[in-house]
């Protein structure tokens, strides 16, 4: 009953939006996303405490994998509406419906991903993000976002529908039994399946799904469509739509490594993230745009994520814990790049002198530039070391020396730009900024950033224990092991 | 050399100049016109033939063999036709190669021909109607592919006779698309639209009507024949590949056949009513995708 | 009915070649709603027996691909005044030559995956063929809305596939990619819509401000 209201209420709560005659023309609803925001939060909360009976026939259910991706959403979904409001009274986009709209059904659809058990169910709500996100980007009606959206809509609709098709070879794996797609009827019977069918189904679903993770080289879309989204929808699709997007690779992962075939999958998965890593190190270098330079150092972050699932062993821990701690720093990261941006119309290096225009924006950036690349004491660092310490004890030094060569690569090109902005001495305002009032930095605006802040902060000392508990079952159903 | 293979022969050739008679006339009818009557080609072979012969003091020895040629090796290439539906009057393992070449050396006779004049229009002509033939040559061979792999014999007897009828039940998609391809081919080596308009008096558009610019008189009346007997010949493939006439007694074979070379030549006066000239530079794409058909139906064969 | 089902699927590869191969818009866009109404064809010919199920399959299909889409791709035509596609960066021919080698590796893939002994078996090879072709219109084709035919193409070539597995598959879901493609298209068409305006025309190649 919960998990079908976790789905249903952003849903019907969208169709209302975008369809009641009511809400035509006028201003965006926070009110109502924040109503919305808050009832999912208590809803997923509610799960932790005492976890579900599964719904609609086995289709929905709250496993550890998924409660984790969906608890991320929810954080992020309510900090990034909370954010909304201090950043609707400066900017109000063209249609608020759409907007409003948008973001609910994007919730909606990102609670199916987690929810669903039933593969194909994935599939259609992992459209649906897609989907409802594109409108999103396209906010602002220049030509860029137009380009951006354009990118984003034609890579994302041809990964989705690659994995549309990896999801049915993984049907036809059935063979002549033809049972429904349910995740614990494919993993209880794996060994049984087909593994030729499995395999392609592995490599569909994990080019499709990276497509919209952003690995490399599927990545393309990804700087466009970060840098000219607005942050927020930026911040949602960094943190959340490639948790969502993760689930997927992992679910068939679950299934091919409860098959057996873990030693083809692994070096796969090793693969397309050391890919991903060099293409964010040699992409980050020289970046002029932090939303981009974040959209690369998203990049960066699928590529350890899926590293960390091919690494095996403690590396499925590592991945899990990793896709919380960057999924908040992430968001932490662009709505700090979106007050930038509000206030000076770009966050790019055109910027200078921040931490005295905006000393609360400057330091979050730069406390997040530390973050964001695994600095201690964040929970990043924590993360990554755990999947490094994977990459040792499956004695693939090389692959460890490669990680952390990277990192360094990526935290110099990261420095450079975010210090370039952040010091120095600011720019005389001129012409008509001489009379505008100034942005000043409302709580509202900052208390997002600061609250996701705190937590990733925590994660990097402790890690309460439900928190660990869930991760752990869901590494081990990876194929991994606990910390 | 059987006496019906050799009675087929010859009622083909007295039949050919009706075959492009009754395509004009189908268009004619469809256009709303009257059109000529359906012998007309006859009468009009029979005028060229009393006529006398007049040569450009810059043509050589080639100008003159040009018709001939293009017409011997026109002959000949039907001998290789099993035109009963079973046995063709010459025939030999591989002998689809000695018909497409024999039709190439006629095409080349014309051609040089017509370079021989020094006219640029010729010259334009010529150049105009190699291209063509680069691209349906291939085609023609994957046809010729297709066929053998669904008949599994090698000559032409076998590809368009008796065991092409055995292989219809189970090869029959493919043998369509062969089918639909080889008509295609007939409209591209035959000069008619969509290819080439064979009623344009603009010599900048024309392309096979352009390289006989020269001839006259007894030269025109063989090129004439040739024209038409090579529709026939190309209707006869296609008829054999779309209609198999093994089953059938000698004279109701060859009867069928003739229906089928006169539903060919309604067909190509209708395709050209209905459609317009294409461009000179979507000509390849078109026999390209004569080709790709072929290629389809192959593959179809192979898997 | 599996003859009339064979037929039904050589016409839908026939129908990816004619595609691939036209460069008015309005053809490629009339090639797709033909497709689109084989494959609504296909679930009624295919299914062991007539069933509720195979049906409502059919007619969602044949509304979304042969009627709606197509439709709402000729309005976004009408609206940006395109007809013809420019040379696209693999020329006609070659794209046709593609499309047939396209045809030939589908089949030759299809060979050597294990195949259940009941399922139509010209229904793997067209469906990947399908696949292949429509990726060939997408990343070959200049103009956007030619890209989004190319998508189609795709999609169906998918939703091919997807016919093999009736079991596992439900109706449900089957609905449910169906509403999505629509909804994709239908925001595709909306930004295609606003390419136009902002940049005059529906040329792909000319969205090159954003890079590194």
């Amino acid at each position: 009953m919960r998990l079908l209201a976790l789905c249903a209420i952003p849903l019907v709560t969208a169709l209302v939006v975008l369809g009641a005659p009511v809400f035509r023309g006028r201003r965006v609803p926070v009110a109502l996303l924040l109503v919305v925001a808050g009832a999912h939060l208590t809803l997923v909360a509610s799960l932790w405490v005492a976890g579900p009976r599964p719904a609609l026939d086995g289709w929905l259910a709250a496993d550890p994998l998924g409660l984790t991706v969906l608890t991320l959403t929810s954080v992020l979904f309510f900090v990034t509406v909370i954010y909304a409001v201090g950043y609707l009274r400066h900017e109000e986009p063209r249609s608020a419906r759409v907007f409003a709209g948008g973001l609910l059904a994007f919730l909606a659809a990102a609670s199916v991903v987690a929810l669903a058990h039933h593969l194909a169910m994935l599939w259609v709500g992992m459209e649906a993000t897609t989907l409802s996100i594109a409108p999103l980007v396209f906010v602002r009606r220049d030509r860029r976002s137009l380009e951006a959206t354009w990118k984003y809509l034609v890579v994302s609709s041809v990964g989705i529908a690659l994995a549309l098709l990896g999801t049915f070879f993984l049907a036809s794996a059935q063979g002549d039994l033809g049972r429904p797609l349910l995740l614990p009827d494919l993993i209880a019977h794996a060994r049984e399946l087909h593994p030729a069918w499995l395999r392609a189904a592995f490599l569909f679903l994990l080019v499709g799904f990276g497509t919209k993770m952003g690995l490399a080289p599927m990545h393309t879309w990804k700087p466009d469509t970060y840098g000219e989204a607005p942050s927020l929808v930026s911040g949602l699709m960094a943190g959340s739509l490639t948790g969502c997007a993760f689930l997927g690779v992992a679910r068939v992962t679950e299934v091919v490594a409860a098959a057996g075939l873990g030693s083809f999958a692994q070096p796969v998965l090793i693969a397309f993230g050391l890919l991903s890593l060099g293409v964010a190190a040699t992409f980050v270098i020289g970046q002029r745009d932090v939303k981009r330079l974040l959209a690369y150092s998203s990049v960066e972050h699928m590529g350890l994520l899926v590293l960390g699932l091919g690494l095996g062993g403690v590396g499925a821990y590592g991945s899990m814990l990793h896709l919380v701690n960057n999924g908040l720093a992430k968001g932490w990261m662009f709505l700090v790049a979106g007050n930038i941006a509000l206030a000076t119309g770009a966050a790019n290096s055109g910027n200078r002198g921040l931490i005295r225009t905006l000393p609360a924006s400057a330091t979050l950036l730069v406390l997040g530039l530390f973050a964001v690349t695994g600095s201690p004491p964040f929970g990043l660092f924590l993360s990554e070391f755990t999947i490094l310490r994977a990459a040792f004890d499956g004695g693939h030094t090389w692959i460890a020396a490669t990680i952390l060569a990277a990192l360094a690569v990526i935290f110099v090109g990261m420095a450079a730009l975010v210090l370039g902005i952040v010091l120095g001495e600011p720019p005389a305002p001129i012409g008509r900024d001489l009379g505008a009032v100034p942005v000043r930095e409302s709580g509202w605006l900052v208390a997002g950033p600061v609250a996701l802040a705190a937590i990733v902060l925590m994660l990097g000392f402790y890690i309460p224990g439900p928190l660990r508990d869930v991760l752990t079952r869901a590494a081990m159903a990876l194929g991994g092991t606990g910390p | 050399m059987t006496p019906d293979g050799l009675l087929g022969l010859g009622l083909l050739g007295i039949v050919a100049p009706a075959v492009p008679g009754i395509a004009v006339k189908t268009k004619s009818l469809l256009t709303g016109r009257r059109g000529p009557p359906v012998l007309q080609l006859y009468a009009d072979l029979a005028k060229l033939v009393r006529k006398g012969r007049v040569y450009s003091r810059t043509t050589t020895l080639i100008f003159r063999a040009g018709p001939v040629v293009a017409l011997a090796s026109l002959i000949v290439a039907a001998l290789f036709l099993p035109l009963d539906g079973r046995e063709a009057p010459a025939r030999f393992a591989g002998d689809m190669v000695a018909f497409a070449g024999l039709l190439a050396l006629g095409r080349f006779a014309l051609v040089l021909a017509a370079m021989d004049t020094g006219s640029s229009f010729e010259g334009l002509g010529a150049s105009r109607e190699a291209t063509i033939a680069s691209f349906a040559e291939p085609t023609l061979f994957l046809c010729f592919m297709a066929l053998v792999l669904a008949a599994g014999d090698l000559s032409l007897s076998g590809i368009l006779g008796g065991p092409l009828a055995a292989a219809w039940p189970h090869a029959g998609a493919s043998l369509s698309l062969v089918g639909v391809s080889l008509f295609v081919l007939l409209l591209a080596e035959n000069s008619r639209v969509p290819v080439d308009d064979p009623a344009t008096h603009l010599e900048l558009t024309m392309i096979h009507e352009v390289i006989v610019l020269d001839h006259g008189g007894p030269d025109l009346a063989l090129i004439l024949y040739g024209s038409a007997l090579k529709l026939s010949l190309f209707g006869v493939l296609v008829v054999s590949v779309l209609v198999p006439r093994a089953g059938f007694s000698g004279p109701a074979a060859l009867a069928l056949l003739f229906a089928g070379l006169g539903a060919i030549a309604v067909a190509v006066g209708v395709v050209e009513s209905v459609m317009a000239r294409v461009r000179l530079v979507r000509v390849p794409q078109l026999l390209v995708g004569a080709a790709a058909l072929a290629l389809v139906a192959t593959i179809l064969q192979l898997g | 009915m599996r003859d009339a089902a064979q037929v039904v699927l050589l016409l839908v590869v026939l129908s990816d070649l004619a595609i691939l191969g036209t460069s008015r818009l309005s053809s490629c866009i009339r090639g797709l709603a033909a497709q689109g109404f084989l494959l609504g064809l296909l679930p009624v010919l295919i299914a062991p027996q007539l069933s509720v199920h195979a049906v409502s399959l059919a007619v969602g299909t044949v509304i979304v691909k042969a009627v709606a889409l197509p439709w709402f791709l000729a309005w976004a035509i009408r609206e940006a005044a395109v007809r013809r596609e420019v040379e696209p960066i693999v020329g006609f021919i070659a794209s046709q030559l593609l499309g047939a080698l396209a045809v030939a590796l589908a089949f030759a893939i299809a060979s050597r995956l294990p195949l259940t002994a009941m399922q139509q078996p010209l229904l793997v090879p067209v469906s990947l063929a399908t696949l292949i072709i429509g990726f060939i219109v997408l990343t070959t084709r200049r103009k956007a809305l030619v890209q989004v035919v190319g998508y189609l193409i795709l999609e169906n070539g998918i939703y091919l596939f997807g016919l093999t597995q009736t079991e596992s598959v439900p109706f449900l879901i089957e609905l449910g990619v169906l509403l999505d493609v629509f909804v994709g298209v239908f925001i595709m068409g909306i930004v295609v819509f606003h390419i136009n305006r902002e940049f005059d025309s529906l040329d792909s190649t000319r969205l090159t401000e954003l890079s590194d």
